[in-house]
């Protein structure tokens, strides 16, 4: 029974160049993949659900896909697959010195559209296909229907799924370490590792993805009830 | 490609300690070639899903159950335990297994990581597991568990004779689910020195060079284990399917 925690080491300017630097990146990397996968996502939950059978057949394996392999190897495999040379061209120098932290960024819109897209599809089927139909009735053409009838319904019934969803991708952000990009744990672990404080640091990593990732959690509980009361 | 297919067999039939490679892919007692790593791999990445997944049902019925009982105690425990193993990643909470437990209780120190990976990723995943069993349990209408009290069943004799027998059924499906997730989750044990897929994928993609070869090998097995659990999943739900509720009719 001995765990002598010291913080003492622990100054504003050990956490302004150590984590900061990494809970900026996870805030980052989670925004811009929520963004992107709900985007992706919702496009593919449409191809899914259309009647055309390649279409539906490539979303199918999109999402099966994505859905049966852990993150930690998508990860991988991402950051073996993208070049170099890519990201020297959408980011310059900038990019090739980040690149693990770039191709988290590509790997996980990607891999969240796939979780995304299973949302959005439950969420397009709880319109009722009778608003579907009045709207082709009056000749609405099939985009028009789903941007005017079906996807605000859609977002507006799965918006607090689509925000849980969203604080699980937070907290997954943690397994970049997988190919060493800068994130919040990551900036915990350095400044452990400098101060050789490594059970001060893990601890204080879980008490602040406990703080964030609940009060969120509660945040969406309480938009969860003011949409309930709504409908 | 067809170039890289052949270096691909090569290097997975090839030794782990030297050049040899063996034509049969598997090498006799004291080696072992890649494939045969892999392998072993993927059966510690089993074994820790499976222990784990074993773990995370029992507590995980057990604190559904607690977080819907009367005692608001024993409840407000239920809650705080989902709470807490749900707000933390899942590598946070091994590492913390890992590394700061066994400072608390020394005799783990000689414990090895696997076992900490399985209660780690047990204690994880029990929280997603009581989320559903709770949900189960709240779907069954107030009056079943109130009438099973008036004739004169005990509380615990409601849940075990009453209540659980539909709510778990109910849940089972996204049971199935969770034991998808605890293999792909497993993959994190890694980082506290488990030789489970992911750490043959690094490792031996370090080794011998061959990355994307190691990588595809592991990532096929991932397939097959989810399928394999997949289609098992879907035997016991059929079995257990309860006649008349969610789907039953079909």
């Amino acid at each position: 029974m001995s765990l002598n925690l010291d913080y003492s080491f622990l100054t504003t300017d050990v956490i302004k160049s150590n984590i900061v630097p990494g809970f900026e990146y996870a805030l980052q990397l989670t925004l811009v993949a929520a963004v992107g996968g709900i985007a992706l996502g919702t496009l593919v939950a449409l191809m899914r659900l259309s009647s055309n059978k390649l279409l539906s057949r490539f979303a199918t394996i999109y999402v099966d896909a994505l859905r049966s392999i852990p993150l930690l190897m998508v990860i991988l495999w991402f950051f073996l697959l993208i070049p170099s040379s890519f990201y020297a061209a959408i980011a310059g120098d900038f990019g090739v010195n980040h690149r693990p932290e770039f191709s988290a960024v590509i790997t996980f819109t990607i891999f969240e559209a796939a979780y995304f897209s299973e949302i959005m599809r439950a969420g397009i089927q709880s319109v009722s296909r009778g608003q579907v139909q009045a709207g082709y009735a009056v000749g609405m053409t099939y985009a028009q229907c789903m941007r005017l009838i079906v996807l605000p319904q859609a977002f507006r019934n799965m918006l607090p799924v689509l925000l849980t969803q969203t604080i699980v991708l937070f907290q997954d952000t943690s397994l970049v370490y997988a190919i060493g990009a800068y994130d919040l744990l990551k900036g915990f672990q350095t400044a452990g590792s400098i101060y050789n404080r490594t059970n001060e640091m893990v601890l204080l990593a879980a008490v602040v993805y406990f703080i964030l990732s609940f009060s969120l959690s509660m945040l969406v509980r309480r938009l969860q009830k003011k949409i309930q009361i709504i409908r | 490609m067809s170039d890289w297919l052949k270096r691909s067999a090569e290097v997975m039939c090839k030794s782990t300690t030297d050049d040899t490679v063996y034509s049969s892919c598997f090498a006799g007692k004291g080696d072992l070639t890649y494939l045969q790593w892999l392998f072993q791999a993927w059966g510690w990445t089993l074994l820790v899903a499976l222990v784990a997944l074993v773990i995370a049902l029992i507590l995980g019925v057990v604190i559904g159950v607690m977080r819907t009982l009367p005692n608001k105690g024993v409840a407000f425990f239920g809650e705080a335990w989902t709470e807490l193993f749900r707000n933390i990643p899942v590598v946070v909470q091994l590492l913390i297994w890992y590394n700061v437990i066994p400072e608390i209780f020394t005799p783990l120190k000689s414990v090895p990581p696997i076992v900490l990976a399985f209660v780690g990723l047990g204690l994880f995943t029990s929280a997603r597991i009581a989320q559903q069993v709770k949900s189960g349990i709240n779907t069954i209408p107030k009056g079943q568990g109130y009438a099973g009290l008036a004739m004169g069943l005990t509380l615990a004799q409601t849940y075990r004779y009453v209540l659980l027998p539909v709510a778990l059924r109910v849940v089972l499906p996204t049971l199935t689910s969770e034991s998808m997730n605890i293999i792909k989750n497993s993959s994190v044990a890694a980082a506290i020195g488990v030789t489970e897929m992911y750490y043959f994928a690094t490792q031996a993609g370090e080794e011998t060079s061959m990355h994307a070869t190691m990588y595809l090998g592991v990532t096929i097995l991932y397939f097959i284990s989810a399928f394999t659990i997949n289609r098992l999943a879907a035997q016991v739900e059929k079995r257990s399917r309860l006649p008349g509720a969610f789907g039953g009719a079909k």
